[in-house]
């Protein structure tokens, strides 16, 4: 077991599966050379050269048309998309082709592509370096939507995408690459290194796809969230002294259904929190879902605490973010009700 | 110059009632362009993007230095694929008329692109086609009748019914899976000829593009990637004047020729006679032996005419002369090799005749046999269930439940 940081788990998760395949190769915006905005793929290059870990140009269309070529041809790419608000001029490649390619060939070609990206705010990036584009994404048939919220789950998720014969979006929130967050951008920064999840094995090893994972086993209400808001729930449970069971979803698609409507089975409350806007989101999915599922044991209304219906405003990131003081409010009102 | 700007509005030269006018087309004599050697430095060889490569000349002799000589068995050979594309197809068209499939398009007056090209690969090349590229597919082994299964969904559908007819895939001839978004092959195409480098192999990729889909990122992305990373790749722009309703001009054909868009990116542009299966051959191996060598990337365009409406759905009277096609000064690219065929004596308008009617025999009792896997309304047919396979590599939870859904109410 090493402290590792989510930069570095991603990292040594990179390194891992290229050791372990020479099919593996990454490529994207300055991520060779320089290895990465983020650092996330820092030395890969010195490693394992220049055929295998390859500087891009800007064309994040190209480079998801590229990646799929060479998944084609027998290689599992990984390409790195600087930032999730840049992933949208290669769309088309991901929803016409890379999601379907499978599908209408009846499995003669397929590409396992996985494409990692930087998402999610708290970073003053403003609206094109703050975006959560999941919900466009899982909206998609045929494509595998992923975001680990800690170094732990995201080392052992990327391995299981990379090895995923289906193409697969993994979402780094980087609010949360260095240390958790509990929402409150006025606290000092918070390390990885006192945090359980931050023990992270050095070899290889895999966090299946396709299953959430029950953060905090509570009784009164069930909060259903992903990524840095994983951590937001948590603080804001201690908060309010309610005894949550917080779910961290882990893979957005296809979703582990039974652990959630397990949950709020049995709590009866459910508070769904992400950090992408409300209307048409994700939570709007999870939200017909479990009550579908759990209809006769909810005791109140499910409830949804997300972004506002804005794009992300640069000078007004912590009224936008869905932060401890929304989320508090948010179990208050769920708690009260009824 | 006026001292105004102004909005150009691009025009074809001809519209309906107009007489046809291919006046914009720049032509070449046949064997007047040189053939420089494949490690030539694409500056020094600029000249081949705005010129004609030519073999065939107007008494149907080959000329020239891009003179492949094919022997005239590779030759008659090329014209039976050729011919039996255009029987398929026009077989096909007639199938859709009657309302025996949903959809069609065909390659009349380009079967020399997918014909000569497939020829001038090997068969370890990987081809990512558009969809007038049937030839190909017919080439490289795609039987009759799976083609004609794909058409009908039906039983025996490559596709099992996902897909419209025309997009086919054969991952056993190393021809890609047809899309229907315009363009999007590209950049798969050079992203394979990078993992063919990047595993050492000496395979190389093919792409095909139309003059209208130029315009699509697609493209741009494709060759700037193609360039950056001198990709083992051959990116051909099949220009056949026409983009359903919209001449070359919309895809910014007036000015420069279409194998001058790699020029900025030092990628070696031929435009090549693309009625000429000859000459079509020659640029192809050419820019096939170029990648091979390490030489990069080639972009051919090939001057040719959509001799046929679009698709099924199109009808080009209401934007085109009738007779523009009958003006074309490349000709039809099947009577072209037949006529060079007869005049060195390796060919007759009678033995034409005779394969002609094989050819039509064929497809016919392909046809017939076809139909036995499932009609349109006739069975056997598909299995629905069968929807819900493919998604992923392995069906989820929530896909075997919407089976399951969809089988209890449809039951």
């Amino acid at each position: 077991m090493a402290q590792m940081n989510m930069i570095e788990a991603i990292r040594s998760a990179l390194d891992v599966v290229m050791e372990k395949d020479s099919n593996v190769v990454v490529l994207g915006e300055d991520i060779g050379y320089f290895g990465g905005v983020f650092r996330c793929t820092e030395g890969l290059q010195q490693k394992y050269g220049e055929h295998r870990v390859i500087d891009a140009p800007i064309a994040e269309g190209g480079i998801i048309g590229a990646a799929i070529g060479m998944g084609v041809n027998g290689l599992r790419p990984v390409a790195e998309i600087q930032f999730a608000d840049y992933i949208y001029p290669g769309f088309d490649q991901v929803v016409s082709e890379l999601a379907r390619l499978r599908y209408r060939s009846c499995g003669e070609f397929f590409s396992p592509v996985t494409i990692r990206t930087p998402c999610g705010g708290g970073i003053r990036g403003g609206q094109t370096h703050s975006q959560s584009p999941e919900a466009i994404f899982a909206h998609v048939s045929g494509i595998r939507i992923v975001m680990p919220s800690n170094p732990y789950d995201a080392k052992g998720l990327l391995i299981s995408s990379i090895e995923s014969d289906d193409p697969v979006i993994f979402f780094e929130p980087k609010r949360i690459y260095h240390g958790p967050f509990d929402g409150d951008p006025d606290k000092p920064a918070v390390s990885w290194a006192s945090h359980p999840k931050g023990e992270v094995p050095e070899d290889w090893y895999t966090v299946p796809l396709g299953t959430a994972d029950v953060v905090r086993p509570g009784t009164e209400l069930t909060i259903v969230t992903y990524g840095t808001l994983v951590h937001v729930a948590e603080a804001a449970a201690d908060e309010t002294g309610v005894d949550a069971e917080i779910i961290d979803v882990r893979t957005i698609a296809p979703l582990d259904v039974s652990t959630l409507t397990e949950s709020v089975c049995k709590t009866g409350r459910c508070l769904i929190a992400h950090e992408a806007t409300q209307f048409c989101g994700y939570g709007g999915e999870l939200t017909a879902t479990i009550q579908k599922h759990c209809f006769y044991h909810l005791e109140v209304p499910i409830l949804r605490v997300a972004g506002w219906d804005t794009p992300y405003p640069h000078a007004f990131e912590w009224q936008y973010f869905p932060g401890k003081k929304r989320m508090a409010a948010g179990i208050r009102e769920v708690m009260e009700g009824g | 110059m006026a001292n105004k700007s102004r909005l150009h509005i691009p025009r074809p030269t001809a519209r309906p009632g107009d007489e046809p006018d291919f006046s914009y087309l720049h032509l070449s004599p046949a064997g007047s362009v040189d053939r420089p050697p494949v490690d030539t430095r694409t500056r020094d060889m600029e000249d081949l993007s705005h010129q004609l490569v030519r073999v065939l000349d107007d008494d149907h002799r080959a000329q020239g230095p891009w003179n492949p000589d094919i022997d005239a068995a590779g030759l008659q050979v090329a014209l039976r694929w050729m011919l039996l594309n255009r029987v398929f197809d026009d077989r096909m068209w007639q199938i859709q008329r009657q309302g025996r499939i949903s959809f069609y398009m065909q390659a009349a007056g380009e079967e020399a692109v997918s014909i000569g090209q497939g020829m001038a690969l090997r068969p370890g090349d990987m081809c990512f086609p558009s969809y007038r590229n049937q030839g190909l597919y017919l080439y490289r082994g795609v039987s009759l009748v799976d083609m004609m299964c794909q058409c009908l969904s039906n039983t025996r559908d490559m596709c099992k019914g996902r897909q419209l007819p025309v997009m086919y895939h054969s991952r056993s001839a190393n021809v890609f899976s047809i899309s229907g978004n315009l363009g999007t092959q590209y950049p798969h195409a050079v992203g394979w000829a990078m993992a063919a480098a990047i595993k050492g192999e000496d395979h190389i990729a093919a792409s095909w593009i139309g003059d209208g889909s130029t315009a699509e990122a697609d493209f741009h992305h494709a060759l700037t990637f193609a360039a950056v990373y001198q990709a083992p790749v051959i990116l051909n722009v099949v220009n056949n004047q026409w983009a359903i309703s919209t001449f070359q001009g919309f895809a910014g054909g007036e000015r420069r020729s279409f194998a001058a868009r790699g020029l900025g990116l030092g990628i070696p542009g031929i435009r090549v006679d693309g009625n000429d299966l000859l000459a079509i051959y020659a640029v192809t191996q050419w820019a096939a032996d170029r990648a091979r060598g390490g030489g990069g990337p080639t972009l051919i365009e090939l001057v040719t005419y959509r001799a046929g409406a679009h698709s099924t759905s199109d009808d080009p009277s209401k934007y085109r002369p009738k007779d523009e096609y009958s003006a074309f000064p490349l000709g039809d690219p099947i009577e072209r090799l037949k006529q060079h065929l007869i005049t060195a004596g390796h060919w007759s308008g009678k033995k034409h005749s005779m394969l002609e009617k094989d050819l039509k025999a064929e497809v016919l009792a392909a046809w017939k046999e076809a139909q036995q896997h499932g009609t349109m309304t006739e069975g056997p047919f598909l299995d629905p269930a069968t929807m819900f396979d493919d998604v992923f590599a392995e069906t989820p939870a929530h896909l075997e439940s919407q089976r399951q859904r969809m089988l209890e109410v449809e039951s």
